[in-house]
């Protein structure tokens, strides 16, 4: 038994989400690219925190760290009071099944299972009997409006709908954290929009983060903190609850 | 199921049917030709023990012994009673004056040790009446095709007479001559004349005295080859297993079929993980272990390969019931066939689905992210 456990070490902090100094190099010597350059980010509970920059800045590479996919070169990352960077890699793959959600670009929904199974999956991961999971995933798609899309194929769906039902699939276990990235990018602006405000009226809870990388300045408006990155650094942050964030428009890509 | 596009899932389990079929049915072909090898000592049900000459390898490999190597069997301690057995390849003269191959099998005059069982026309003790002969319906049937059976058909071998007096079902041969039987003394007039032609002495051990016992004491004392019914079967399967090159010819297909469907199987599998490298790049971004990637991966592999192999064995078993007519092609699907093909089949899918899992378990989960 040991006292000292340093993925714990932390107390519960305040944030869901705290980055300091956090660097990370992709390759070396003439190949080597600084893609994160000390990175300073809290991401409190309870709130909605953009990530916005123009392409290749880092922002990619900044969440996939906070989710626990990409391992930091140096800096602290401390999530939902674990500190990753201490984290063995079995105890990653635990971690962000307990307490990620997450929602990509392209979906990555499997097209061989239905709607309703494809939401269900991170129940299963998790071990949930099967008509439980399926349960859960059917009530949380009802919210998301898919109700009648239980037992479609994916591949039946528009784009729109897809990304509600990966939305669906990334809240069903309920994580502390969901990491959006891009989610609207392969979206028309009105499916961007619905998306955008299924995230923040569902996913956004006292006790939960969610960080929503993109783009889109059209839905800048969903945001309570915007955070603006350059060249591997953040450059801003602004509170979207105090200031008004749609304008002045903020760099855009 | 993994597998969502029916094209490649179906390109899968057709790799694998491809492959169970083509084995299966080759060794089925290869076991009943292994089979037709030992028909003929197969059909001799009565005694125990085979001698022969010492350098005997099988049952179409004669060296005739002298006529008293009989009456030596005879003496050896343990032997209860010995006869002697005539196998030959002979040429029969027909009436309209064509010539036929005929295997000439000449039996016991006393006792007809090794006569046909169940004749299907004609009586076995017609037998004993001079010249008399029975063939086998396969060998009536290429001599006179075409023509119902009737007895009574007279021709020749070695300008002796014979008459038919009885059509029996003699199991085929690998040769695949037609079979006549007759009796010792007779066979000799239809034998080319040589100085010796006792091809085998049959022979039983006494009540209660182990076949192998006999058989080494009869070697012992006569210097003879003496085997079990059992030891020549295998004597002679060896010996088409060893010296022939049939072995290699089934072998290089049933191989074939198994790189083939391998390859199949392997490469549909493979352009199937690639195509969805995201997708398990997602699943192991929401904390999927290897573990259960693995099992997925595995659980699908084997669920293809049991349908693949339902399918090709059922396929093979059909082939061979669809063929069952034709008296030219030897199928026999024991259970070693089907044992075979299901090991052949388990290793296509872990030969297919190893690249994939390897594929599977080093990707990234960070490439969910991009693009
Ligand atoms: N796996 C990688 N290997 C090498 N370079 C990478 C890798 N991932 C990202 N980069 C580089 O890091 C920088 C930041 O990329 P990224 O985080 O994807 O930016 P963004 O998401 O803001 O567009 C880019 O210059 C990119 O080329
Ligand atoms: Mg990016």
């Amino acid at each position: 038994m040991t006292l000292f456990d340093p993925v714990d070490a932390l107390s519960e902090t305040d944030v869901a989400v705290r980055v300091r100094g956090v660097t990370k190099e992709f390759g070396s010597g003439d190949w080597l690219t600084k893609a994160l350059r000390g990175v300073d980010l809290d991401v409190p509970y309870g709130a909605l925190l953009m990530l916005v920059g123009p392409s290749g800045c880092g922002k990619t590479t900044l969440v996939s760290i906070v989710a626990g996919t990409l391992q930091a070169t140096e800096g602290e990352v401390i999530v939902l009071g674990k500190d990753l960077a201490a984290m063995k890699s079995s105890q990653k793959v635990r971690f962000r099944r307990d307490n990620v959600g997450f929602v990509f670009q392209s979906y990555n929904l499997l097209p061989a299972l239905t709607v309703v199974e494809n939401a269900a999956v991170p129940l299963i991961i998790a071990g949930w009997r099967r008509s439980h999971a399926i349960e859960a995933a059917s009530e949380i798609l009802d919210q998301l409006g898919l109700g009648n899309r239980m037992t479609s194929l994916i591949t039946e769906l528009s784009g729109g709908q897809q990304q509600r039902v990966a939305i669906a699939r990334a809240l069903v276990h309920e994580p502390r954290l969901l990491v959006c990235d891009e989610p609207t990018s392969s979206l028309d602006a009105e499916n961007g929009r619905i998306t955008l405000e299924l995230i923040s009226k569902i996913a956004v809870q006292p006790d939960r983060a969610v960080i929503v990388v993109t783009h889109d300045s059209r839905v800048y408006d969903f945001a309570d903190q915007i955070a603006s990155m350059e060249d591997g650094q953040i450059k801003s942050v602004r509170d979207c609850r105090t200031n008004a964030c749609k304008n002045p428009p903020l760099e855009n890509s | 199921m993994l597998i969502g596009n029916r094209v490649k899932y179906l390109g899968i389990v057709f790799g694998v049917v491809f492959a169970a079929l083509l084995i299966a049915q080759q060794s089925s072909i290869f076991c009943g030709i292994m089979l037709l090898t030992i028909g003929q000592i197969r059909d001799v049900e009565g005694p125990g023990i085979w001698v022969m000459d010492r350098n005997v390898e099988f049952i179409d490999d004669i060296k005739p012994m002298s006529d008293t190597d009989l009456f030596r069997v005879k003496g050896v301690k343990g032997v209860d009673w010995a006869v002697a057995f005539y196998k030959g390849l002979v040429r029969a003269r027909m009436e309209k004056g064509d010539f036929h191959q005929v295997i000439l099998l000449g039996i016991d005059d006393a006792t007809l040790i090794g006569a046909p069982e169940g004749l299907f026309m004609g009586t076995l003790s017609d037998l004993r009446t001079p010249e008399a002969v029975i063939m086998d319906d396969a060998g009536y049937a290429r001599i006179w095709p075409g023509e119902p059976f009737v007895l009574g058909k007279v021709f020749e071998m070695n300008d002796h007479r014979a008459v038919l007096v009885g059509i029996t079902k003699a199991s085929r041969t690998f040769q695949s001559f037609p079979i006549i039987y007759t009796r010792y003394s007779q066979a000799v007039l239809f034998a080319p004349s040589e100085r010796k032609v006792l091809s085998f002495v049959l022979a039983n051990p006494k009540p209660g005295i182990p076949a192998e016992d006999v058989c080494r004491t009869i070697t012992t004392s006569t210097g003879l080859q003496a085997l079990t019914r059992d030891q020549f079967m295998k004597k002679t399967i060896r010996h088409f297993l060893m010296k022939t090159g049939i072995p290699v010819n089934f072998g290089i297909t049933v191989m074939l079929g198994f790189l083939v469907g391998t390859a199949i199987a392997g490469q549909t599998f493979y352009l199937f993980t690639i195509e969805n490298i995201k997708q398990f790049g997602a699943l192991k971004a929401m904390g999927t272990s290897n573990r259960t990637i693995l099992l997925m991966v595995l659980s699908q592999a084997v669920q293809v390969g049991i349908v693949g192999y339902g399918v090709g064995v059922g396929l093979a078993a059909l082939f061979g019931w669809g063929t069952r007519g034709l008296t030219k092609l030897a199928f026999f699907m024991p259970w070693q066939v089907l044992v075979l093909t299901a090991v052949a089949v388990f290793l296509i899918i872990l030969l297919a689905s190893l690249l994939s899992i390897r594929k599977v378990l080093v990707v990234d989960p960070a490439i969910v992210f991009r693009g």
